[in-house]
């Protein structure tokens, strides 16, 4: 199951990201990406961050995402 | 009117449950014009994971000691050996004998039980440790605060998927776990939509690409569809509206004769994919020859744990008998799979076969085209 929305990275530790979307947080691995900054946003899979986009990047589809509702 | 289409009738085929769960939750199949139709592929990883896998999970759940960790979509997928039958029932009772509250339990009988056969629920109902988690993470995690168990987690996915699990074997090795394994049966899906563009008995003008493979792959991994056979490809992200695009782009694609790959899914599908997650696949694993339920053995399109892992490997770790696989009786999820059977026309469908009580994978996971069938829209194949 794809979980498509992306998350606005919160705080980083380590290898570690708590991420936030909707107000939902969750704890996600790094370990698969590169260059992650706070304020950042990332596309997170079974636990790990496997994209990163910036806040420009992930405009349009959390543009989607408000239109839904969601 | 991007989606209007005046020629030859169209079929494009998506690849991802997640694309299947969503094209029949928003009916969006009934906006296409009457001449494109979309049709549902070998896009669920649990429904492509062979009877064989499952046997193999649920004999490894039967060993004492064994704590044995999953997504929850394997969960109910019949294997092989029926629920009530000695062997299977004998197996979870002296797994279960001193540990659980089940243990003495009487067998659930076949009438719970659809088909009648093992799954890892029922295994898990008899007192087979078996857990369900959302990441990877979370069975290194608990592999770490339980030395004393043997922590077995199922690596199904894709190239999604993949990575991640690539991810926590490494992490497992590098904290020098020795009861953390992977059962790995992933697999590669550029390599099945090949196999489908190449079949006779299905004819496929494009292919929606899934977005998140793509993310990690890039679009390049879908070029020779283009290329050597001539097929449309978008890749999309997972709304509706991000779909529709998609099979816009499709149908243009089509109706200038000129099939390529086009990025409808934005900044996070870039060229080369994710480097890092590349990487990590390539490190743990390597590819394989790989059996997929409805499309057969298909080179190349699995990946192996490489030997440097081998001892992280469940298939190695531990010796198992296994039994002779066999598909339920009368299961077309093989040609569900394949596109070639909508899952209405199939004579279990509904009837046998039902979320509550599933026959075929394909009606057990929730991406699976006939659970999404059944759930979103249950009138007469067309």
């Amino acid at each position: 199951m794809c979980v498509a929305v992306p998350m606005r990275v919160v705080s980083i530790k380590g290898q570690e990201a708590v991420v936030s979307a909707g107000g939902a947080e969750l704890t996600a691995a790094l370990d698969l990406v590169e260059n992650v900054a706070l304020g950042d946003y990332v596309i997170v899979h079974a636990g790990y961050a496997i994209q990163v986009l910036t806040a420009e990047e992930a405009r349009e589809t959390l543009a989607i995402f408000a239109r839904l509702e969601l | 009117m991007p989606l209007a289409w005046q020629g030859r009738p169209l079929t494009f085929m998506e690849v991802c449950g997640t694309h299947t769960m969503a094209v029949a939750r928003t009916g969006l199949a009934s906006l296409l014009p009457a001449t494109v139709r979309l049709i549902s592929g070998p896009g669920c990883p649990v429904c492509v994971t062979p009877v064989g896998f499952i046997d193999h999970a649920l004999a490894l759940a039967a060993l004492p000691n064994v704590t044995l960790t999953t997504f929850g979509d394997l969960m109910r997928v019949p294997g092989s050996t029926s629920a009530t039958s000695a062997g299977a029932a004998t197996a979870f009772s002296s797994t279960a004998a001193s540990a659980s509250p089940m243990a003495g339990v009487p067998t659930p009988t076949s009438a719970s039980w659809s088909t009648g056969r093992a799954s890892l629920l029922y295994a898990k109902a008899l007192g087979a440790d078996v857990r369900v988690i959302y990441s990877p993470r979370e069975a290194v995690a608990f592999a770490a605060a339980h030395p004393a168990r043997e922590v077995v987690f199922l690596g199904v996915g894709f190239e999604t998927t993949a990575p991640a699990v690539a991810a926590a074997l490494l992490a497992a090795k590098q904290r020098g776990l020795r009861n953390f394994t992977v059962l790995a049966a992933h697999k590669t899906i550029p390599e099945a939509m090949a196999l489908l563009a190449g079949a006779s008995d299905l004819a496929v003008d494009g292919f929606l690409c899934p977005g998140h493979v793509s993310i990690v792959l890039g679009p390049e991994a879908f070029v020779p569809l283009a290329e050597r056979f001539g097929r449309a490809c978008a890749i999309a992200g997972f709304e509706a509206e991000e779909i529709l695009r998609g099979l816009a782009s499709l149908i243009a694609q089509v109706g200038a004769g000129k099939p390529r790959v086009d990025n409808c899914y934005g900044g996070a599908v870039r060229l080369g994919g994710n480097p890092r997650a590349r990487a990590l696949l390539a490190e743990v694993f390597e590819p394989c020859d790989s059996a997929w339920r409805g499309l057969g053995t298909i080179a190349h399109s699995g990946l192996a744990i490489r030997a440097a892992f081998a001892a992280l490997d469940a298939a190695k770790r531990f010796a198992v008998a296994l039994p002779e696989p066999r598909e339920p009786a009368g299961c077309r999820c093989g040609e569900v799979l394949r596109g070639v059977l909508d899952p209405r026309a199939c004579p279990l469908f509904a009837r046998a076969c039902t979320p509550d009580t599933p026959v075929g994978a394909c009606m057990v996971s929730s991406e699976g085209s006939c659970a999404a069938r059944y759930q979103y829209g249950l009138e007469a194949a067309s």
